[in-house]
């Protein structure tokens, strides 16, 4: 079978420009090659799933699930014990809830409760819609409720390439791994690497910015506005530097110490619901850990303890706005 | 297709091991060498061994939280799930599972599910793996008769019957979800018949007679080797204890004592099959060899279980990832806090 990387008629190092989804569909594409085990499957998959991957793998390598999203997700589970590596596709976000329970009671405790007789290498995909009038139960990120679980590894890469090597990283691992995906990165372009043995490990953080003012944390779609912030904010001398962590579980908290060693000071920006999220882990992990290296209190922006809104009036300034965020740099300062 | 030959006398042992087994369980449990809850699969040894008959060695199993009886119907060993119910190193799970879940991999089970219907899903999907690969391997999956009740039971007997999926649906209908019966909870009691609602075959067999569910099970596994697809098979049953060991239920009993004692005088599943092999001119000398080499794994378990140390507290986080994070930034700090 060619190789994908051979597609883009690339030499190993070479890059190529491409969309956030089309660098997580080329992911697949590529770990599909390698290991013939690694499927997909999903509520319809073979018309949504990205058209490649049905024309090149065919029906026995892609498959629509009924609407049965507790059980099919099990069903990835029974098939990831038994030899295959699925990718399960839950589509949005929401309806990770249905899938919960199989994905926390069997997935993530077989390995322990079996005392490792039992594997799962297994990947659950799901897309957070946020901003667009999907109203509240289209437009959850849930991921803080995942981070509570042991035994799970949970990616939310920000950027094409970052999406690409985690998305491998994810599929090779031996235990299941949460793949949140934000849909207000989708579009976002950016250089990916051809090489197909190009993998990003789990659980390490990335400096998107380097600064020494200020840290920011941003989580997934935050990046968007922190970045629109950061860039305004340097205009008026203001160095902030941004971390951002791709791996929400394990967290590195090793980049973040470093980091606010630097700066001494923390902002967290994310979408999720304000209580117990990941800002709110981070907080404690700084107050716990590396309590002396803050000069200022740790600041969480995040979306209020309110439902996602349907108008767009009410959504307009429901998640951290660029507005947000300098705000609490300047609170800082 | 009876049990015949060599096959009955195996039948008449598995089923014997299982009951030694558990009756010297809850002696070990009433003198506190077995932790947490017990939940004894007396009463319903023929509903799973003439299942798991009809299997290979390599077929693949699921369970429930009544799980003892579900390797040892499938031919484990008994020393380590012995020691798995004490919380022993040498457990079959290395003392992270206990009672509701005695999985023991080596005769292919893949989980013994304490969250009820939770296995359903996962059996489905092993079979959906040796499909998509060709293999020639069929799954069993075990429930009670409250699961049948739970939506993943729904959704995956349809997903195995739309895609013609090699598994065996068994219900060990013992008629009570721990206190609640079943014309207390299901529109219609007859479970077999929700079969054909998911376009597969149901069948109803008496769950006392290893011979009928032996039957019943080889016939579902041609079928699903044929690539017939799923089959439910519903073995009425009856649990001769209470839901678990010393469990005390307040108020009006559920089911009343003659009930349960006539089960266990007219329907105990291996006193039956004892008559049955008799009347087939089964020599009884071996019927008691059996007996007293079930007896004598039994002894061995304990034994085993009894010198098996604890495990260290050093060792609590092994066995939670295939992929390691021990050496994680994050969980280094979190295991020292601890």
């Amino acid at each position: 079978m060619q190789s994908a990387a051979k597609e883009f008629a690339a030499t190993a190092g070479a890059y190529i420009k491409m969309t956030y989804l089309e660098a997580l569909t080329q992911a697949q594409i590529e770990e599909m090659d390698r290991d013939e085990r690694v499927f997909l499957m999903g509520e319809d998959i073979s018309v949504y799933g990205g058209d490649k991957i049905v024309e090149r793998f065919g029906k026995n390598r892609v498959w629509n699930m009924p609407i049965s999203e507790g059980s099919f997700t099990g069903l990835g589970i029974g098939a990831a014990i038994n030899g295959l590596r699925p990718i399960v596709d839950l589509s949005i976000a929401s309806f990770m809830y249905l899938a919960s329970d199989q994905i926390i009671n069997q997935a993530s405790k077989l390995r322990y409760m079996t005392g490792g007789q039992i594997d799962v290498p297994i990947v659950f995909r799901c897309c957070m819609f946020s901003v667009g009038s999907k109203a509240a139960q289209h437009a959850d990120r849930p991921y803080p409720f995942f981070m509570n679980v042991p035994g799970l590894k949970i990616i939310c890469p920000t950027s094409p390439a970052d999406i690409k090597g985690l998305m491998k990283s994810a599929i090779r691992d031996g235990d299941p791994v949460l793949v949140f995906e934000d849909t207000r990165l989708w579009p976002l372009k950016g250089d990916v690497s051809t090489d197909p043995e190009y993998v990003i490990p789990i659980g390490k953080a990335n400096v998107k910015r380097e600064g020494k003012d200020v840290t920011i944390v941003a989580i997934a779609g935050a990046i968007r506005p922190t970045m629109e912030a950061v860039d305004a904010l340097a205009e008026e001398g203001i160095s902030v530097e941004v971390i951002d962590p791709r791996t929400l579980k394990p967290l590195d908290h090793e980049a973040f110490k470093n980091s606010v060693a630097k700066t001494g000071r923390l902002v967290i920006v994310e979408n999720a619901h304000a209580v117990c999220n990941v800002g709110s882990e981070i907080a404690a992990v700084m107050v716990e850990e590396a309590f002396d290296l803050l000069k200022r209190p740790v600041l969480r922006l995040s979306a209020p303890d309110i439902h996602v809104p349907f108008s767009p009036a009410l959504e307009k300034n429901f998640y951290p706005t660029k507005e947000h965020i300098i705000a609490a740099v300047r609170r800082l300062l | 297709m009876q049990l015949s030959g060599n096959q009955r006398l195996e039948a008449y042992r598995r089923m014997l091991r299982i009951r030694r087994f558990e009756e010297e369980g809850m002696r070990q449990f009433k003198g506190g060498k077995i932790p947490g809850s017990f939940h004894a699969s007396v009463g319903q040894e023929a509903a799973i061994v003439g299942a798991c008959l009809a299997l290979q060695d390599d077929d693949a199993m699921t369970g429930t939280h009544r799980s003892h009886g579900h390797p040892i119907g499938k031919g484990a060993h008994l020393d380590a799930l012995m020691a798995e119910l004490m919380g022993k190193e040498g457990g079959i799970c290395k003392g992270r599972g206990g009672s509701m879940h005695l999985a023991d991999r080596s005769v292919g089970i893949i989980s013994e599910s304490a969250i009820v219907g939770g296995g359903i899903p996962l059996a489905t999907g092993c079979a959906f793996s040796a499909k998509v690969r060709s293999v020639d391997q069929v799954t069993l999956c075990f429930f009670g008769d409250g699961a049948v009740n739970q939506g993943t039971f729904h959704e995956s007997l349809n997903m195995a019957s739309v895609w013609k999926l090699p598994v065996i649906y068994l219900c060990e209908n013992n008629g009570y979800a721990i206190t609640t019966s079943l014309a207390q909870s299901h529109g219609q009691p007859d479970i077999a018949l929700r079969a054909a609602g998911y376009g597969m075959p149901g069948v109803t067999v008496d769950g006392q007679d290893v011979n009928a569910v032996y039957e019943a099970a080889a016939q579902a596994v041609t079928r699903a080797r044929a690539g017939d697809g799923p089959t439910l098979i519903v073995a009425n049953t009856y649990r001769f204890d209470e839901h678990n060991f010393g469990m005390v239920v307040p108020g009006q009993p559920y089911r009343s004592v003659e009930e349960v004692e006539a089960h266990k005088r007219d329907r105990d599943p291996i006193v039956l099959y004892r008559t049955v092999l008799l009347e087939q001119g089964v020599n009884e000398n071996s019927l008691t060899a059996i007996e007293n080499e079930a007896a004598q794994a039994v002894r061995q378990a304990v034994q085993f279980a009894l010198a098996s140390p604890m495990p260290r507290p050093e060792t609590l986080p092994d066995h939670m990832f295939n992929s390691s994070l021990a050496g994680h930034n994050s969980f280094a700090a979190k295991l020292e806090r601890n």
